[in-house]
């Protein structure tokens, strides 16, 4: 007999709380009707409650509940969902948490996730003493709008409407065919959300002389439709992440690339090397391919950079440390070596500048020929190279030159670096390397 | 020896994924958006979600959802971010929500330096909610320990349904390092305590066999008390949303039900249970590295990049004659009491190196002056080291303090 299995409510024996005659009651047996037409799985159905009287809704029912922080229901909603696309998700919050949480109902609307929203639009807050909502009309009176309020309310279904929602509704407490309308939006797949006009007996109707008769009204007064204001075909997000992840699904995550010596070093100390340039410039390209030929050499490397928040202008600092034993302080004191690429590159160096000694060495273009500094001093010009150098290439052809000069490890280690880290350009970055030669030869 | 030159973020993002994360959601911020770009890119690979959210807010409040449908969860921001979050970490603490949050602590206050290193959250994350809950709170020292202590907090995470703090900083998750991949230490992670399913698998819809429709009632052992500690200091079984049970969770103040109260007796339970859930455990969650000297007289403490530079003074300090022990701390939350008392006996001072103003200083301070009241002895000479500069505090700094 079909008739055994039906649940005849999905409400729990406790009482509801609300005062008489409040609009939750009745939204709430709609809510009930509508399950009970859809018979749907308790252990598959959500309810997410935010704060205010409404927060309280979700301990009536028999359903999986999450009662969480004033305004963010959508947002847990939409982490439920995205986490198992399979459960019926209905949030159930007032005017006020609309107003706090706007930011993740508009954002739940764009991105279509599939979960059903309950406005209970009271316009006031019920439980805090009956101030005044997003969803206020100007004109009315509430605790915090004692004279009247001067702000406009906001249109719940619009915003959402006009960003992106698949199913928007405006009713009030009093529709008979509510059941159904709620029934039709936990169905649809996309974000659902219903604006539903309703009565705080304990505060805006008394604050306005305020009835149904006047809130049927108000509708009208403030030009806003009501009914069905848009069912449109929606992809919803937490599926389509789902597919969408599918395709990748068994692609290796994150995979240890380990490197093995392949070339000799001859190092027997820690060697500190600063790249001085600008952002934009390849510097940390360079860098790291010059770190990654250490490791190559069995050396231990660190790289640490700074550069500006902008990515393609002002300065970019790569230090590096090279050392035969593991290193632990990343900081640089002093270079053994600095290379110096451009003015933004100087601006940032002059502390490393006035500490190197005539042990140390600053490599550099004619430009910087003359900057005071102890170091003792190897210019290159990079113009006078065999291949084309361009804004990019600079930094890797100097870091090259200066590779071979310090003579830490063999420049085959660069380019076995190069030939790994920067696999998808290795054949324009070798020939540079090969160039870098010519450039200590003058 | 092979070895692997690699960031601090891959490194988490790799952990994360090895401890069985498969939900992350987040907000851009520097220096963790590489963290949140790994994950977005690589968790559908394993069949997981990784979402950009709206703002903060949003993102941590999507992975309590996720976490209470089943999911392990993960977020990753800055000082900014965890502002922002507040509200929830007290959200994920009272609803009893396994969570990892990744804090890479960069300079502040307030948007501060996004891409300067420090180490000034330690106070923020024990403190940065209301009602002053315990919280656990571990700190890498190397790319290698970003990935261990990523697996670690998950562990912990899942074990006590509580959320857990993953606090590198800006050096260790941005700069390049060298590490021996036999580093790479793996942890077995557990899992939260589940209500066992009902016979008969209720976890898919019942059919009844006459009609073979889906039968929606609910079987009284397909509910259960989601809020049921015993004895107080237990994790409470739960179930996930979707799951062979009805679950109800909440963030008010509760009985056993999941439902309001405000029963002195259950608010009271409840809320010594939030405490002694973390506090009874200490003794699973001091972890640490301690290198000692027997003959020094000087005790280091230290976490994070600043105990790179204070081993590696250590180290030099010895060479050059001058003992002295190194204790750098991976668990910051709770105070690894037992690890420190053990490691400050026989040291007649201990020096608390930090990128702070002397948040831990405070809490070693707290631990030797009350343990030498209540044991009638001296406490050790007690100072910090500290820096808020925006660079590291350096070898030679330790080693002026140890010749001092």
């Amino acid at each position: 007999m079909l008739q055994m299995q039906l649940l005849e409510t999905y409400k729990n024996e406790r009482p509801d709380p609300f005062c008489p005659g409040c609009g939750h009651t009745f939204i709430l047996n709609h809510l009930d009707a509508a399950l009970q037409k859809l018979q749907l799985d308790p252990k598959k159905t959500v309810l997410v409650s935010d704060i205010g009287c409404v927060g309280l809704s979700d301990q009536y029912f028999i359903t999986n509940a999450f009662h969480g922080l004033h305004g963010r229901s959508v947002a847990y909603a939409t982490g439920i969902k995205l986490a198992n696309p399979d459960l019926h998700v209905i949030v159930l919050m007032g005017d006020g948490g609309t107003g706090i949480g706007g930011t993740h109902i508009i954002n739940a609307a764009r991105r279509n996730i599939g979960v059903t929203v309950l406005v209970f639009n009271n316009f006031n807050f019920g439980m805090t003493g009956g101030e005044h909502s997003v969803t206020t009309p100007a004109g009315y009176r509430t605790a915090s709008t004692l004279a009247g309020n001067l702000e406009s309310h906001l249109d719940i279904c619009g915003s959402v409407a006009v960003n992106g929602a698949g199913y928007v509704y405006r009713g009030t407490s009093f529709d008979r065919d509510l059941p159904d309308r709620i029934a039709e939006a936990i169905q649809f797949p996309g974000f659902a959300l219903l604006d539903i006009w309703e009565l705080c007996t304990a505060y805006f109707v008394v604050n306005n002389d305020f009835g149904r008769k006047e809130m049927l009204g108000m509708v009208d007064t403030l030009g806003l439709p009501t009914g069905l204001i848009q069912r449109r075909e929606v992809r919803e997000l937490a599926q389509a992440l789902h597919e969408q992840g599918q395709r990748l699904r068994g692609q290796p995550t994150l995979p240890v690339r380990g490197v093995d010596a392949q070339f000799p070093n001859a190092l027997d100390r820690k060697f500190h090397l600063v790249i001085a340039g600008s952002a934009g410039a390849k510097v940390r390209s360079a860098a790291k391919a010059a770190g990654y030929a250490g490791v190559l050499a069995g050396l231990w490397a660190t790289q640490s950079d700074d550069y500006p928040t902008t990515v393609k202008s002002g300065h970019s600092i790569s230090e590096i440390i090279f050392s035969p034993e593991e290193i632990r302080y990343t900081g640089i004191a002093k270079p053994d070596a600095l290379v110096l690429l451009s003015e933004d590159g100087l601006k940032k160096v002059g502390g490393h500048l006035r500490a190197m000694t005539p042990e140390d060495v600053l490599i550099t273009t004619p430009e910087f020929e003359h900057v005071a500094t102890a170091a003792r001093k190897v210019i290159l010009r990079p113009r006078d190279a065999s291949v084309r150098i361009t804004r990019t290439n600079r930094s890797l052809i100097v870091t090259a030159a200066a590779l071979r000069l310090l003579n830490l490890f063999p420049v085959a280690a660069l380019e076995e670096s190069v030939r790994q880290t920067m696999a998808r350009f290795a054949a324009e970055n070798l020939p540079v390397i090969a160039a870098s030669a010519a450039l200590l030869e003058s | 020896m092979t070895r692997e030159y690699i960031d601090g973020a891959t490194a988490i993002a790799r952990g994360a994924l090895q401890a069985g994360c498969n939900f992350f959601a987040g907000y851009p911020i520097s220096p963790a958006t590489p963290i949140l770009l790994h994950m977005l890119r690589d968790l559908p690979k394993v069949g997981g979600v990784g979402i950009q959210a709206e703002d903060e807010i949003g993102a941590i409040s999507m992975c309590i959802g996720a976490a209470m449908t089943g999911a392990r969860a993960l977020t990753a921001t800055s000082g900014p971010g965890i502002s922002l979050y507040s509200e929830n970490i007290g959200l994920a603490i009272m609803g009893e929500t396994p969570l990892v949050i990744v804090d890479v602590m960069r300079m502040g206050p307030a948007t501060g330096g996004a891409t300067t290193v420090a180490q000034g959250d330690v106070q923020f994350v024990r403190w940065g909610t209301s009602g002053g809950y315990p919280i656990i709170a571990l700190a890498p020292s190397s790319v290698a320990e970003c990935y261990t202590l990523t697996q670690r907090a998950f562990d912990l995470a899942e074990r006590f349904r509580t959320p857990v703090f993953l606090l590198p900083d800006k050096e260790l998750i941005m700069s390049m390092a060298t590490v021996d991949v036999a580093e790479y230490v793996d942890v077995a992670v557990g899992q939260r305590p589940l209500v066992p399913a009902p016979a008969g698998n209720g976890a898919g819809p019942k059919i009844n066999a006459a009609t073979g429709q889906p039968d929606p009632r609910l079987r009284p052992e397909e509910t259960y008390l989601p809020y049921d500690f015993d004895p107080i200091a237990a994790t409470p079984p739960t179930s996930p949303f979707g799951g062979p049970h009805i679950t109800r969770f909440t963030t008010s103040s509760h009985d056993e039900h999941g439902f309001l109260t405000k029963d002195p007796v259950k608010v009271g339970r409840l809320n010594e249970h939030l405490r002694r859930k973390i506090e009874d455990h200490r003794a699973e969650m001091e972890f640490g590295q301690f290198d000692a000297d027997p003959a020094a007289e000087t005790l280091l403490i230290s976490y994070g990049t600043t105990a790179r530079a204070m081993r590696e003074a250590a180290d030099r300090s010895r060479a050059a004659g001058q003992p002295v022990s190194g204790l750098t701390l991976h668990t910051l939350w709770p105070v690894p009491e037992n690890l420190i008392l053990q490691a400050v006996a026989g040291h007649s001072r201990v020096v608390v190196a930090e990128l702070n103003h002397g948040h831990y200083l405070r809490e070693i301070e707290l631990l030797l002056y009350r343990h030498a009241a209540r044991h009638h002895h001296a406490p050790p000479q007690i100072s910090g080291l500290h820096r808020v500069d925006g660079e590291l505090i350096t070898p030679e700094q330790f080693l002026a303090v140890v010749r001092y």
